[in-house]
C-alpha cells in the first residue's frame, strides 16, 4: 500500500477492488442462479449450496458436482473429478507467485483461497500494470466469492423465477476475458502465443473430452511464445 | 443425503480444490525464481485467456464439432474491436451483453 499512495492515490483498496470486481460479479449472478436452480432440481438443499459455494468456490467443478450428485455418484468419484478440473489452477497461482515475492506465508493461505479463472484474469493484468497490491487483489477475491455464494444460494431459493438469458448477462464473463486478453496483448510474442493457445485450444478440445485443454494448450502455448522470446533475444 | 455427508463430500472437494491453489503460490512466493521461469509464467495469461475463450466461441458442446457461426463468436467480434478501441473492461461487458441481448431477439 506504501508504494501506491507514493505514487499519489487516494482511493481505497475497498474502491478500486471493487471497481476491479464488479465484472466477475456481474458474470457470477447468472451463472451461480443457473447452478442453485440445477441443484434445486437435483433436490439439494439451499444451506447444502451455501456450504458448497464457500467450501469449494469453483464454478465448473460445481456443476459437475451437482450433476454427479443427480446420477448418484460416489462421494470419491465426485472428489477425485474435482481435483482433475481444479489442476488447472497450479498454473495460475504459479504465475501469481511472481507478484506476491516474500508476502507472509499466512496472507498468502488465505489469498489462494480466492483464485479462480476470473479473479486471477483480472488481478493479473492489473499487477502487470504495476497498480495492483495484494489488498486490492484480495479484495477482488472475496467480492467475488461472497457474490458467488449469494448468487447460488439465491438460486436454489428463487431461480426457477428468473426468465433464461435476461438482459444478455450471460456474455458478461466473455466480454469481461475478451477485454482482459487485449490488455495482455503487450507485443507480438503475446499476440504469437494468444494465437497458439487459441488453435491449440479449439483442436484439443474438439478431440479429448473434459477441459484438458485449458491446461495442455497454456502449457504448450507458453513453452511456444518462450522459445520465440529466446531466439529474438539471441539475434539482437 | 445426509448434513454428513454433505459435509464430507464438500470439506473433500474443497481440500482438492484449495490445495492446488495454495501450494504452488506458497512454495514459489518464498523463493527468487529463475528469469526462464518469471518470463514463461508472464506468457500463462495471455495463453490461458486464449484457451478459456476460444473453445467457448468455436466448439460446438453438444456435438462436439468446429462451428464458425455460433452467437458467442458473432458478437465476440465488435466486442473485441470495441475493447482494442477503449480499452475499458466495464464499457465492454456492458456491449457484449447489449449485443448479446440483441442478436437473442434478432435471431
Amino acid at each position: 500500500m506504501n508504494k501506491l499512495s507514493s505514487q499519489n492515490r487516494s482511493r481505497t483498496p475497498l474502491q478500486d477492488g471493487a471497481t476491479a470486481a464488479w465484472p466477475i460479479c456481474m458474470g457470477y449472478i447468472p451463472i451461480g442462479l443457473a447452478l442453485g436452480v440445477l441443484a434445486q432440481k437435483a433436490s439439494i438443499p439451499w444451506w447444502a449450496v451455501a456450504m458448497m459455494s464457500s467450501l469449494v468456490f469453483a464454478g465448473s467443478a460445481q456443476f459437475i458436482c451437482v450433476a454427479l450428485i443427480a446420477s448418484g455418484a460416489s462421494i470419491s468419484s465426485i472428489i477425485i473429478t474435482t481435483f482433475v478440473v481444479n489442476l488447472r489452477h497450479t498454473l495460475m497461482s504459479s504465475a501469481l507467485a511472481v507478484y506476491l515475492n516474500n508476502i507472509r506465508p499466512r496472507f498468502l493461505w488465505l489469498f489462494a483461497y480466492g483464485i479462480t479463472d476470473e479473479s486471477f484474469a483480472v488481478n493479473m493484468t492489473r499487477f502487470r500494470n504495476g497498480q495492483w497490491d495484494r489488498w486490492r487483489a484480495l479484495t477482488v477475491n472475496h467480492l467475488a466469492n461472497s457474490t458467488w455464494v449469494v448468487a447460488t444460494v439465491s438460486g436454489s431459493l428463487i431461480g426457477q423465477f428468473v426468465p433464461q438469458g435476461a438482459f444478455g448477462i450471460d456474455y458478461a464473463l466473455y466480454g469481461m476475458f475478451i477485454c482482459l486478453l487485449v490488455f495482455q496483448l503487450q507485443g507480438r510474442i503475446y499476440i504469437f502465443t494468444g494465437l497458439i493457445a487459441a488453435l491449440m485450444s479449439v483442436v484439443w478440445a474438439l478431440w479429448i473430452p473434459g477441459d484438458s485443454y485449458i491446461v495442455g494448450a497454456s502449457v504448450c502455448a507458453a513453452t511456444c511464445g518462450y522459445l520465440m522470446m529466446r531466439r529474438y533475444r539471441r539475434q539482437k | 443425503m445426509t448434513f454428513n455427508d454433505y459435509l464430507l463430500l464438500f470439506v473433500g472437494m474443497g481440500v482438492v480444490t484449495y490445495l492446488p491453489r495454495a501450494l504452488p503460490l506458497v512454495y514459489l512466493a518464498q523463493k527468487k525464481l529463475p528469469q526462464w521461469l518469471i518470463d514463461w509464467l508472464g506468457l500463462i495469461p495471455v495463453a490461458i485467456l486464449s484457451a478459456l475463450i476460444a473453445p467457448a466461441l468455436f466448439v460446438d458442446d453438444t456435438a462436439q464439432r468446429f462451428q464458425l457461426d455460433k452467437p458467442e463468436f458473432l458478437v465476440a467480434i465488435p466486442t473485441l474491436l470495441f475493447a482494442l478501441k477503449t480499452r475499458s473492461l466495464g464499457g465492454t461487458v456492458l456491449v457484449g451483453m447489449f449485443l448479446y441481448w440483441l442478436m437473442g431477439q434478432i435471431l
